[in-house]
């Protein structure tokens, strides 16, 4: 069957070649597609999540809880209030009426029961059209009850994820610089963008902790209230996931003159770079060994174990489509080093430099997508006759149907894909799926 | 200890919902869209609510959910999303070709106003649909009623925008409308109508669209899925005999009012009475014996039951779930001398309150519900009275590894067992099947925590 592109999505398609590159991107999608994308809350919400110790309550009607109910595998090594899923279950009465008393009811006796560090209040898309005043809400509730209770503006309309990673950043900037810095060396940082999806966070701060960098605080991985708080006493913001987080650090540097610098920690390359900037930044002959000897050390234990891997995966064919351009482009990397070629490398957010970037690392003829559709997606896949899909829950069974391999690069991740370790962690995952027995039975396979 | 915050101590709590046992109206009716073959389910709404509704799905079945969206913008919910929803009917007509497009609104287009019959008329003024093809719509704001009312409002657009009567005397024919079941019971459900040998019209049908076989190719739209020409065929069928009231009820008594088609609303056919009387109404309306077949599978059920009845005696369950499944299951439950102690719903509505006291007033213990609950109110109950096995969706899991209960999974959503979409629990069949999870349950805990001396062999 001929997959047709909608017509108007044709600009938000390129293919690599002698062409000079220019893509279309940071529309919002066009009515009647079948997007992958997300909305504003999406966006919000799992920025803010693992912000352990917080009561996290959704004021709108059930849906937007219950979808993002304990979702993300986002780990704690204490605190397991963040993955209870509490909402204001707006009902008929509410929206003709306003939901701002059964928003400062609930708020007061959670807040009584739970005895939360903070607490923050996503408005949904309703709360944006009835006109609930929750700021003035969560203000009364703070003044109370004398923890901060934090609005997030997170109405699904009024963008697209991106502009809920903005909200979410804006909320937390309420936290940063109210705590106690005093303890603060000066070789310290934040980490800004690592989630702590399979415990990944703990494997980037115990690399820190070796170096003898001191991590103030994770935002958002594994996080506490008090940490953020005393955010701003870091002497430098280390961004993974530019696009979720870029924008705090910015205002960080704004305000509390902290200096930031981008980073990712998929694929050795990409972690070695991270490490060796951050040693770099601080100017100590100290760190910085410290810093070669364990690089080398981690990579000397994973990457004979590669190699092995790669001897099979050689030349195998790749599409990628994850939420931020980011991410694509350290997969790539990545899945250089065993030999895969990415043929197909899309995301949901991306800007032109994104991409323009992400069509150098690619060969001629790759194809570059912003905000696909599975028939998109599918029809350049079957075109590529690729191996291996890497994205999220919705694409993963649309790989499955057509007999490609699939690894998850989301919240749907059951190992730590970060760092060294990480590193050999994908290539096991990309081995077990792109050659699993199971293609023998679907390729061809009819009886 | 995951939730370790769910104190023993039960509090009134009038507006807080914690741990839902139910979620919104427009994933149901995505759900019973996607039981219409070549038909593309539309999200009136912002991209989120699509995003999440497919994700569900998807997690759900590990299948593709295929839907659109309006996309809405700050512009749309100011100005309404007439532009939105009439531009997106036109693309996907152009591009993805459906047969039907099954629009449902969201809390934001219902709040603005968005008048959906206005629209789908003014997309067919413009020309955006084409000859032959059609759209239905549902109205399904959500903060009214949970997914299961959302599928029961898709069904009637169905019902409403697809049904028509062609002739006066009504033909040989059964209209069936399955509940908020998996595809494998709605497939088992028609298998068994079909037994008595006359034309049988069911919808929605979600069977080979959301259980679909591998094929290595994409298909936008799976082979399954009822076909838009039957379900206009539905308004001449002599009965419907629908499945569950909750989803079902507004569809069927629609078809009676509109085009006089009769209908018979019946629990879902969830274990050994529940499917007696959906076979009986099948002997009724197809003025058929009972095919043997259908009598062996019957008889099986009961020599299961009988074999293994002193196992079942005196269990006490715990049930979260929606409304015409915990009917059915209680019934069931009850009629094997389990006891189904505390039974938990999100979806809200006093007609359920009030079959669950039929089913349970005469029983000589105490059976606890609210309508509607929470699973926290669950975990409370269960704290004060603990049970011997919780059925329920997925989220119900927390609770069991908190309690060391053992649980099995039955409803919506089920995020990390696989089965539901190939093995039916629905039927003679079907029960067994429900029986055999239940004792395998069971009986590998005693296994477990047997003391060595009362370990047994043979069980």
């Amino acid at each position: 069957m001929e997959i047709s592109i909608l017509k108007d999505r044709e600009k938000q398609i390129v293919r690599k070649g002698k062409e000079p590159f220019k893509i279309a991107c940071g529309k919002q999608s066009i009515a009647g597609s079948v997007s992958q994308r997300a909305c504003v809350f999406c966006g919000s919400r799992v920025v803010l999540y693992p912000v352990t110790d917080a009561l996290h309550i959704v004021h709108g009607p059930i849906g937007c809880a219950a979808y993002t109910w304990d979702i993300r595998g986002s780990l704690s090594s204490d605190n397991e209030l963040y993955r209870s899923s509490f909402s204001t279950d707006l009902g008929e009465h509410d929206v003709i009426y306003g939901g701002e008393k059964k928003l400062y009811n609930i708020l007061i006796s959670l807040i009584d029961k739970h005895k939360p560090a903070a607490s923050f209040v996503y408005s949904t898309c309703i709360i944006g059209i009835i006109g609930d005043d929750v700021d003035s809400v969560c203000k009364r509730v703070e003044q109370e009850k004398g923890i901060p209770v934090i609005p997030v503006h997170s109405e699904g309309f009024k963008g697209s994820k991106k502009d809920g990673y903005r909200a979410a950043c804006e909320a937390l900037f309420k936290l940063v610089g109210t705590g106690d810095t005093s303890a603060i060396g000066t070789y310290s940082i934040n980490i800004l963008g690592e989630f702590n999806l399979a415990g990944e966070a703990w494997i980037i701060r115990d690399y820190y902790k070796k170096m003898g960098v001191e991590v103030v605080s994770t935002i958002t991985g594994d996080a506490t209230v008090s940490d953020i708080r005393k955010a701003h006493g870091a002497k430098l913001n280390v961004v993974q996931c530019s696009g979720s987080m870029t924008s705090l650090a910015k205002m960080m540097e704004e305000k509390y003159g902290i200096p930031y610098i981008k980073v990712s920690y998929f694929g050795i390359e990409d972690v070695s770079k991270a490490l060796y900037d951050v040693a770099e930044h601080f100017n100590s002959v100290e760190i910085m060994d410290k810093t070669k000897a364990m690089v080398f050390e981690e990579i000397d234990r994973i990457y004979p174990k590669i190699l092995e891997y790669r001897k099979d995966l050689s030349g195998k064919k790749a599409a990628i489509y994850v939420g931020g351009a980011f991410k694509a482009f350290s997969l790539i990397k990545a899945l250089n080093l065993i030999g895969m070629r990415t043929l197909i490398a899309g995301s949901q957010t991306g800007t032109e430099e994104d991409y323009k970037n992400l069509s150098e690392v690619c060969e001629d003829g790759a194809i570059i997508l912003d905000d696909s559709n599975p028939a998109e997606l599918s029809k350049y896949a079957i075109e590529k006759e690729i191996d291996l899909l890497i994205g999220g829950v919705k694409e993963r069974p649309i790989a499955y149907k057509l007999g490609f391999g699939f690894c998850d690069h989301n919240h749907e991740r059951k190992e730590a894909l970060a760092g060294f370790v990480g590193m050999l962690n994908f290539v096991r995952e990309v081995h077990s799926t792109v050659m699993s027995p199971v293609w023998k039975f679907t390729r061809g396979g009819s009886v | 200890m995951l939730l370790r915050h769910t104190p023993q101590e039960t509090i009134e709590r009038k507006a807080l919902t914690i741990n839902p046992a139910k979620t919104c109206q427009p994933i149901g009716a995505m759900y019973a869209a996607l039981g219409i073959h070549n038909c593309l389910p539309h999200s009136h709404g912002s991209q989120g609510c699509c995003s999440y509704h497919r994700s569900t799905l998807t997690r759900h079945f590990k299948e593709p959910a295929m839907a659109s969206t309006s996309s809405f913008t700050e512009g749309s919910s100011v100005f309404g999303g007439q532009a939105n929803l009439v531009e997106a009917i036109n693309n996907i007509f152009t591009v993805y070709n459906p047969d039907v497009i099954a629009v449902h609104t969201t809390c934001l287009s219902e709040t603005i106003g968005d008048d959906l019959t206005q629209m789908a008329q003014k997309a067919k003024d413009e020309g955006y649909v084409p000859a032959g093809k059609k759209v239905i719509y549902a109205s399904t704001p959500s903060y009214v009623g949970s997914h299961v009312t959302g599928y029961a409002n898709m069904v009637r657009g169905m019902v409403d925008l697809l049904a028509v009567s062609t002739t006066a005397k009504k033909l040989d024919q059964i209209n069936v409308i399955p509940g908020f079941v998996e595809p494998s019971d709605m497939a088992e459900i028609k298998r068994i109508a079909e037994l008595f040998g006359k034309k049988v019209i069911m919808y929605p049908d979600t069977s080979n669209v959301l259980n679909s076989p591998m094929t290595g190719k994409f298909k936008m739209y799976p082979k399954g899925g009822a076909k838009t020409e039957d379900i206009a065929l539905s308004g001449d069928s002599k009965v419907t005999l629908a499945l569950g009231r909750f989803a079902t009820g507004i569809g069927a008594k629609l078809l009676d009012t509109k085009h006089k088609v009769p209908c018979e609303l019946l629990d879902l056919p969830i274990g050994l009475a529940a499917t007696d009387r959906y076979v009986e109404m099948l002997k009724k309306y197809s003025g058929q014996s009972v095919p043997e077949s259908l009598m062996e599978e019957r008889g099986q059920l009961v020599d299961m039951i009988t074999d293994m009845h002193q196992y079942f005696y005196g269990k006490k369950v715990a049930l979260a779930g929606d409304p015409d499944q915990l009917v059915a299951l209680t019934e069931f439950l009850i009629s094997i001398d389990m006891k189904p102690v505390h039974i938990v719903t999100g979806t809200p509505g006093n007609k359920f309150e009030r079959r669950i006291k039929e089913l349970t007033e005469n029983l000589p213990y105490k059976v606890n519900y609210t309508v509607p609950s929470d699973l926290f109110t669950l975990h409370q109950w269960i704290k004060n009275e603990s049970v011997d096995l919780i059925i329920g969706n997925t989220y119900t899991k927390y609770i069991a590894r908190d309690e060391d209960i053992p649980s099995i999974r039955f409803g919506f959503p089920i995020l990390d067992r696989v089965g539901h979409q190939y093995f039916p629990m629905a039927g003679y069949k079907g029960a067994m099947r429900l029986l055999e999870k239940i004792l395998t349950c069971l009986l590998d805990k005693q296994d477990k925590d047997a003391p060595e001396e009362k370990f047994e062999l043979v069980m």
